[in-house]
């Protein structure tokens, strides 16, 4: 069988973007890489015991630690003198990243530890069943933002993680889509190419956490771009030094297209927010073509 | 070589002798010492090492987990809150077996927040599969660092070794110690041979989703361990012995206990004393003897069940409590007789030393005298019953 560094059969649901991404950033950042893993969907359908998707040395360990614990393996790999000859990669989801695991990523970046950190970001706990997470955008529903008669959805938009990540002064900073395999790699093969800290945001639509059909994904991605709702952008030593020019969609074509935006649908004044949102993403980045 | 040192540094000293190749740790007192004095080390090039200060505790652990699944011999201290908000992580580091070493300097737990001694930090974490080793003096204290790296290492152990000294007592503490030196260190203690690592060129993966199919038999095979090292710990400490000069059982030290009526049951540095208020007592003529345990986990039962079946009365002293229920190491200690034809008339529990409280010579007379045909469970030596009337409004 040829060898693989993600291998197919793990049980991730049909149409998920996670393990598209995951499975396109260890391609890119080849078999001389480390990964260390927080726990969530990616854990759990890639490495069920005995069998296990990954064909380069990857640990799991808690949930909020991995850049922690990649810090450790960077560490004792400088101690090894082989730092230069292997990746290191840590990697989570969005609640992972941008909330429990926030503080450990926070410390990697600060001492600067050269380890690319991915968030897969699908926009909510989907592992634990679609609870809101800091990256969860505005008015969605999940199953602890629910609509109600004075709910219109999840109440906060998105943390600005790329910015927040910015502010430590690392290195390279970019957000990503699987809408836009190639880029993904590219920009995995750049970070890798730079030493010290880096971070990437990767969009990974959940067919079963946004409610649409699972053969929607790469759609449903794109016009998250393509609304102007999910910037992609690129960051080298502090400079903006790339963003993906869009001719700007409505929202309503991003949201009509899935279940945890349809309570929108005939409320115009909250589609105004959202498009605020957009409009906003398109003049701070200049993303309009 | 004797130096006349304080405690962390002495810990510090054999630490660097061990030579780890990853340290992380995180500030609270009274651990501080120790890590300060290895960031020096590094920082005048006496210890080739990456030091990673955290942001955190549960990073000074994740930190070390990392580096030790790199497999690379790694290093952390902590104490009380910092213990605990390590507490996931080591139970982890525990279940993916990972031989890492740590030093906690054994202070009280908030609320009320208090910096001092009692021992309620690790023994709260008795139950996270690491090794539990009590020093009772600063000599004990560094020797059993390198005894922990030798027995986690152990391709037969691969478990996570706690030295627990206590705080201020033994780590601000200044003793004439005997140093290691480093060809013997090096005789003793290996270079690290992991059984398993994170490797490009046999690519692993480790800390994997286990289902009730086969997660009973992972912890199963920890508690074996566990029990091994109850063989294991007797023959590492003998080997210690033969190059240091220093013998150590490594489960229990029964003092005076052969012809004891009374002896008293101790952890860590409260043996000290008790064993200076035995030999007072012994002067007099009383039959009195102290049993100190070394290993906390594994817990040494049948050792212990031989060194008192034949005495009369027992005394176990605990620094530490399990609120609402008995003392943790005097339940340990009564459940060693259960259904045993020989034990003791009276173990009677005692609860002594929390939060700093000194625990004198006096205490120690204070639990002999108490220690008669009547037993008692859980009672506060040297408690200020002035205090408990305060009213609050």
């Amino acid at each position: 069988m040829e060898k693989r560094l993600f291998n197919p059969g793990h049980t991730a649901c049909a149409g998920c973007g996670q393990s598209l991404a995951a499975r396109l950033v260890i391609e890119a950042a080849g078999a001389n890489t480390m990964v260390a893993n927080n726990t969530g969907c990616l854990e759990v359908f890639s490495t069920k015991y005995p069998e296990s998707s990954w064909g380069v040395p990857w640990v799991h360990s808690l949930f909020e630690n991995s850049a922690a614990v990649a810090s450790g393996i960077e560490a004792a790999l400088r101690y090894l003198g082989q730092k230069d000859a292997i990746n290191v990669i840590c990697q989570a989801g969005d609640g992972g990243s941008a909330d429990i695991g926030l503080q450990a990523l926070s410390g990697m970046w600060e001492r600067n530890h050269d380890i690319l950190s991915i968030c897969y970001d699908n926009e909510a706990y989907m592992n634990t069943g679609i609870q809101r997470s800091g990256l969860t955008p505005f008015d969605s529903n999940t199953t602890t933002s629910p609509v109600g008669r004075q709910s219109c959805g999840n109440i906060r938009p998105k943390k600005p993680m790329p910015d927040i990540a910015m502010a430590h002064g690392i290195p390279y900073v970019a957000t990503a889509s699987v809408a836009f395999p190639q880029d993904i790699q590219r920009k995995v093969k750049k970070a890798l190419s730079i030493r010290g800290a880096k971070y990437m945001q990767i969009h990974v639509p959940c067919p079963l956490g946004w409610r649409y059909e699972p053969s929607l994904t790469y759609q449903v991605a794109k016009l998250a771009i393509e609304t102007g709702l999910y910037p992609l952008v690129e960051y080298e030593n502090g400079q903006l030094v790339a963003v993906r020019k869009i001719q700007p969609k409505p929202v309503e074509e991003y949201l009509k297209v899935q279940a945890r935006f349809k309570h929108l649908l005939n409320n115009p004044e909250e589609l105004k927010k959202i498009q605020a949102i957009a409009d906003a993403n398109i003049r701070k980045y200049g993303l309009a073509a | 070589m004797k130096k006349f040192l304080e405690g962390s540094l002495a810990v510090a000293e054999v630490v660097r002798l061990c030579k780890p190749g990853v340290i992380s740790a995180y500030p609270i007192t009274p651990q501080t010492h120790i890590v300060e004095e290895l960031a020096q080390m590094v920082a005048d090039a006496k210890l080739n090492c990456q030091f990673v200060n955290v942001e955190s505790e549960h990073s000074a652990a994740s930190v070390v987990l990392g580096a030790s699944a790199a497999g690379v011999r790694s290093y952390t201290a902590t104490s009380s809150q910092g213990l605990f908000y390590m507490a996931e992580v080591l139970f982890n580091i525990a279940g993916m077996r990972l031989p890492v070493v740590l030093t906690c300097a054994n202070r009280a737990i908030s609320a009320p927040i208090n910096i001092w001694n009692d021992q309620q930090d690790s023994v709260s974490l008795r139950d996270c599969g690491w090794v539990q080793l009590f020093a009772e003096d600063i000599q004990e204290a560094v020797d059993l660092h390198a005894i922990a790296y030798r027995l986690a290492e152990d391709h037969s152990v691969m478990l996570p070794v706690m030295v627990c000294m206590d705080g201020f007592i033994l780590t601000h503490g200044i003793e004439t110690i005997d140093i290691p030196i480093l060809e013997q260190v090096d005789k003793f203690l290996p270079a690290y041979n992991p059984l398993y690592k994170l490797d490009i060129n046999n690519p692993i993966t480790m800390g994997p989703l286990v289902d009730a199919d086969s997660y009973t038999e992972t912890r199963y095979a920890i508690q074996k361990t566990q029990e091994d090292l109850l063989k294991i710990i007797p023959k590492v400490t003998a080997e210690f012995s033969k190059i240091f000069g220093r013998t150590y059982h490594g489960l229990i030290e029964e003092y005076c206990t052969k012809d004891a009526e009374r002896v008293i049951v101790a952890m860590g540095s409260v043996c000290g004393t008790a064993k200076d208020v035995v030999d007072e007592l012994r002067a007099k003529g009383k039959k009195v003897g102290l049993l100190k345990i070394m290993a906390y986990r594994p817990f040494p039962a049948q050792a212990i069940y031989e060194a008192l079946k034949d005495i009369p009365k027992v005394a176990v002293l605990d620094r530490a409590l399990s609120l609402g229920s008995y003392a943790p190491l005097a339940s340990e200690i009564k459940a060693a007789f259960f259904g045993k034809k020989k034990k003791p008339q009276v173990v009677s529990s005692f609860v002594v030393g929390l939060g700093g409280r000194d625990i004198t010579k006096d205490s120690i007379k204070e639990v002999f005298k108490l220690l008669t045909a009547k037993e008692l469970s859980l009672e506060f030596i040297d408690l200020k019953p002035e205090l408990l009337k305060e009213e609050y409004r």
